[in-house]
């Protein structure tokens, strides 16, 4: 149910990690959208004009303004639409601050190195960020303990901004795990993120927007073969 | 018994610990200030931020908290009744956020290479750092501060700009901000520096410019 005359827009692109988060808390919260899918290489007017400073998605364009930058877009829907759906960050300041913290993990810890591991130019490198991203879901096994307090996910009873955020890597674990059969969320090593991971994945919120694996699987093999050619061209 | 209070364990160089201290003083909240030796961290560091083992590290009633830019929001929302530092806004909310995670990710990464280089390829980054923060500049637009008539909270993200940059640049031979390429900000500087709790909190010039000069030497003899 949203307010009379609030026009939502989302600039967004299907593969996006980023773009995902934006749509999750979209859906969690039960929000209408209209949504306009990007083109990497042709880039929308709409997007130049709403996001000069990078030209990248997710933008959330809300009665004309544009939120950029995907938590703070999840923030804004969180601070703006309090009275519909779910908050996505607690009432409590600590835990607030908590959950920011853990977010701010989930890039600049768990993400990063997977951009290693996967686009690294040596070996070495992947390796060792193949190493600290294992590292770092082990570490947020532990923050599942401290945020969700034994709910079902960290936001509690119901998915929050630090599901948002880890969530949306879902989308790449998946296919990562089909094409390869590598596990982010290895039941054997973090057993309450498998289940976590499960438990977000079946929410109806959450399917309506996760992209088919498949669908995913076949866009990494392209990005790879992408990646291999303009290699091999230098 | 419960610890009660507020500490701050920062390092008297780090410009991260520096905002939290403006964050609490704005607010009038007294706190202990423990000064990390970075190179030999206290136990207690270690056993409030087992994460990133990093400065600042805010612990409240014995809570604690690490990240700075997460630190004051949390400072703002724990005292919400003393002084504004978010916006009151939503979409101001936003605004300042994106600005700061500008200036955390691009800004400073565009600094950094000045401090690291010479000659020709440090006139190259210069010219790119002053266009990152060009871009930046425009969040102060027509406005006294960052925050607008006060400070606020990118005032405090990015403040740390106009103590330690001089002294990045006495450090490394190359100037940055000028009047000509940056005359809002250096305007900025001037008026950011004069508000009372950025005074009381600066650490020593000197003393800053002598551990500057020291490992950009080492940096550049590696």
């Amino acid at each position: 149910m949203m307010a009379g005359g609030d026009e939502l827009k989302l600039l967004g692109m299907w593969a996006s990690d980023f773009a995902l988060r934006a749509k999750l808390a979209l859906s969690l919260k039960g929000l209408s959208y209209d949504y306009i899918e990007e083109g990497l290489s042709n880039k929308s007017e709409l997007l130049l004009s709403s996001n000069p400073v990078h030209k990248k998605v997710p933008v959330l364009i809300h009665n004309g303004k544009p939120v950029c930058e995907s938590m703070i877009i999840v923030q804004y829907i969180d601070e703006v639409f309090t009275g519909t759906g779910p908050p996505l960050l607690p009432a409590d300041p600590y835990e607030r601050a908590i959950a920011r913290f853990w977010a701010a993990f989930v890039d600049d810890k768990l993400l990063a190195s997977w951009v290693q591991a996967s686009w690294a130019k040596t070996e070495e490198e992947k390796a060792e960020g193949q190493k600290q991203m294992l590292a770092a879901v082990e570490t947020l096994e532990g923050a599942f303990i401290e945020c969700s307090k034994e709910k079902p996910f960290f936001g509690g009873d119901s998915a929050g901004y630090v599901d948002v955020a880890l969530g949306s890597l879902l989308k790449s674990a998946r296919a990562a795990e089909k094409r390869r059969g590598f596990r982010l969320f290895d039941a054997s090593k973090t057993p309450l993120l498998a289940t976590w991971a499960e438990r977000f994945g079946e929410l109806e919120a959450v399917k309506a927007v996760m992209p088919d694996v498949d669908r995913m699987v076949e866009y990494a093999k392209m990005g790879l073969a992408k990646a291999a050619a303009a290699a091999s061209a230098n | 018994m419960a610890e009660k209070g507020v500490k701050v364990f920062g390092m008297w160089a780090s410009p991260m610990a520096i905002r939290v201290e403006w964050a609490l003083r704005l607010k009038g909240v007294d706190y202990e200030y423990i000064d990390e030796d970075l190179a030999n961290k206290s136990d207690a560091l270690l056993r409030y931020n087992p994460v990133t083992k990093k400065v600042p590290v805010l612990v409240h009633d014995g809570k604690p908290i690490a990240e700075s830019t997460v630190i004051v929001e949390y400072v703002d929302e724990a005292w919400k009744d003393g002084y504004p530092i978010m916006p009151a806004d939503p979409y101001e909310r936003a605004q300042a956020r994106f600005w700061a995670r500008f200036a955390e990710d691009k800004c400073n990464a565009a600094l950094y290479p000045v401090f690291t280089t010479t000659g020709d390829t440090q006139s190259e980054v210069v010219r790119e750092a002053q266009r990152c923060l060009k871009t930046l500049e425009t969040a102060l637009e027509g406005k006294k501060f960052f925050g607008g008539d006060a400070v606020g909270y990118l005032d405090l993200v990015v403040g740390w700009y106009a103590h330690w940059l001089p002294v990045v640049e006495e450090a490394s031979g190359a100037t940055v901000v000028t009047d000509e390429e940056l005359p809002l900000l250096k305007a900025w500087f001037d008026r950011f520096l004069a508000i009372d709790v950025v005074r009381a909190t600066l650490p020593d010039r000197d003393r800053l410019l002598a551990l500057n000069k020291a490992r950009r030497e080492q940096l550049l003899a590696a």
